[in-house]
């Protein structure tokens, strides 16, 4: 493409510091955009990416969370197209972004079917991802949409309460919207306004979510569920104290679920999405006395 | 012939843009009228928006204030009828495409034509998703007005001029809306390219901000716009008559009205 200079958008920093390693390997300028929330909530990514050689560009515009950081990069994008390409992380944006990050994340899926077959000897019976854009959740769905048998299931973040402002359940609360050029489920009010949004985790902290979810949705080939903050805090900490893998806040979500679900899934081979490692989320964990460490012992 | 084929036939076009509710809209409406006083001949009135991608730190700032007031897209057709009442300067709705989306529920195009608009430019919706947007414009009798870019190629200037009426706005540099010391480098190729491969007058925006500037556009293109330099005017709170004095100044002919 002859582009010298990357930019990214990053809501919890994993695209972000996978952005950043690619830019690294092939010596290219890297800049992303992160709200200053999720800057402070996702301080160990931050050092990681600034590490990697990228620049991380403080986003204190709206909420200063992930939907802020993408019109920043869009804003930079339509200044800078002619030397920079946006790799934009999650399953949203304009054509053809949502199909282009659908053919990327795919390898999840590949993966997960090569594995269940070796494991279970067929697909799994069910799959179980948490849903922010979504990029994670279509990586692993892709390659079983065809498989009718395999039950998909999109987790949301439902954050405190179902009062709008205070989750990002976008297929509980949402209505079909324009948003980052895509026609999707949007949390909005009455006026098509872009509504506030809350989860504890900020990978998750998104008003929208990628438009073939939406279609996945109203098919009925996918199902959406949300759960609460502090049923994912839950998730986090069991799976960490009894398989010693701490998982992120994000993927905690899809575990709640299952956790929730599980005398429905007896017998099932089932499959939760770990899309991501707690370790960035320690520091506001430990700050926030989310772990009450001690406490139960 | 409609207000905006009118307007073209008579001068070039000094378009005006205020982000309606900003400063509230008692305010809105005393500036659009204060800019019509100080020259401009067409008016761009913009929808607040919670994410307006396209635009620089200036219209976001007084996008999100309007938005404070509780501003709505039924709130500014109610100040277009306003001003439609005092003028007949045509008047375009800028808008981002979901407040726009949400409100058609209501039979928002016919709304608008009644409160007086003459276009409608919708910043965020490509030609390729337009179709039934441009279908509503028409059923109205409100003109669809496209934006090309200095990266937009000749085939596609070609298509969006077969789809778009009333003019085509020129954003003229890369990047948002904002205020900048000068013109783009290669300006005027760009424009005389524009000007060979479309029927509709040409209005160039983004970044213009100056007498010097406007006069240069003015050699080429039919018309400008002024956004940013206005709305950061009514941002630092200057009077109507102020800002009557800042499009005059701005203004390439003498107004008739003084």
């Amino acid at each position: 493409m002859g582009k010298s200079r990357i930019i990214a958008e990053t809501g919890a920093g994993q695209h972000g510091v996978a952005t950043a390693t690619a830019c690294s390997y092939f010596g290219l300028e890297c800049k992303v955009y992160m709200g200053s929330i999720d800057m402070k909530r996702q301080s160990p990514n931050v050092l990681k990416m600034e590490l990697l050689g990228a620049r991380v560009a403080e986003v204190n515009t709206g909420l200063k969370t992930l939907k802020d950081a993408v019109n920043e990069a869009f804003r930079d994008y339509a200044e800078n197209y002619e030397n920079t390409h946006y790799c934009l992380g999650s399953a949203l944006g304009p054509h053809p972004y949502p199909e282009m990050v659908k053919c990327f994340q795919s390898v999840i899926g590949e993966e997960t079917k090569k594995q269940s077959v070796k494991l279970f000897g067929k697909n799994p019976d069910t799959i179980i991802a948490c849903i922010g854009g979504g990029s994670n959740a279509i990586g692993i769905f892709s390659s079983f949409i065809e498989n009718e048998e395999v039950k998909l299931i999109g987790v949301e973040a439902g954050g405190k309460s179902n009062k709008l402002g205070e989750h990002a359940a976008r297929f509980y609360g949402g209505t079909p919207g324009v948003l980052h050029g895509c026609y999707s489920y949007l949390l909005q009010d009455k006026n098509g306004q872009v509504a506030p949004t809350h989860s504890v985790s900020a990978g998750l902290d998104y008003p929208s979510v990628g438009p073939v979810h939406a279609q996945l949705f109203e098919q009925g080939r996918v199902i959406y569920f949300s759960v609460r903050d502090e049923e994912a805090l839950e998730a986090l900490k069991l799976l960490s104290k009894t398989e010693g893998i701490i998982p992120a806040l994000e993927s905690a979500h899809a575990l709640a679920y299952l956790i929730n679900e599980i005398k429905k899934l007896e017998n099932n081979c089932v499959v939760v999405n770990l899309s991501g490692r707690g370790e960035k989320d320690l520091p506001q964990l430990f700050e926030n006395n989310f772990l009450d460490i001690g406490e139960k012992q | 012939m409609n207000r905006i084929e009118k307007t073209f036939k008579q001068d070039p076009a000094f378009v005006g843009y205020i982000t309606a509710g900003h400063k509230g809209l008692d305010y809105s409406l005393k500036a659009a009228l204060a800019l019509i006083d100080g020259g401009v001949n067409i008016l761009e009135i913009g929808v607040p928006f919670s994410d307006p991608v396209a635009d620089g730190p200036v219209i976001q700032n007084s996008s999100s204030h309007s938005l404070r007031n509780g501003t709505n897209i039924f709130n500014v057709l109610e100040l277009i009828k306003n001003i439609r009442s005092r003028t007949e300067a045509p008047i375009i709705l800028f808008s981002y495409f979901n407040p726009i989306l949400q409100a058609d529920k209501k039979d928002i195009y016919h709304l608008a034509k009644e409160s007086g608009v003459d276009g409608i430019l919708i910043v965020d919706l490509p030609l390729e998703e337009s179709e039934l947007h441009i279908k509503k414009c028409k059923d109205s009798s409100i003109a669809p007005i496209f934006i090309i870019a200095p990266s937009t190629e000749t085939e596609r200037i070609k298509l969006i001029d077969k789809s778009g009426s009333g003019f085509l706005y020129y954003a003229c540099r890369s990047g948002t809306t904002g205020m900048r010391n000068s013109l783009p480098l290669g300006f005027a190729q760009k424009m005389e390219h524009i000007k060979k491969e479309t029927r509709l007058p040409v209005v160039a925006g983004f970044g213009i901000s100056t007498k010097d500037d406007a006069r240069e556009v003015l050699k080429y293109a039919d018309g400008f716009v002024i956004g940013s330099f206005f709305v950061n005017a009514m941002e630092n709170g200057v009077s109507h008559e102020e800002l009557k004095k800042l499009a005059k100044g701005i203004a390439p002919r003498p107004t008739i009205i003084d």
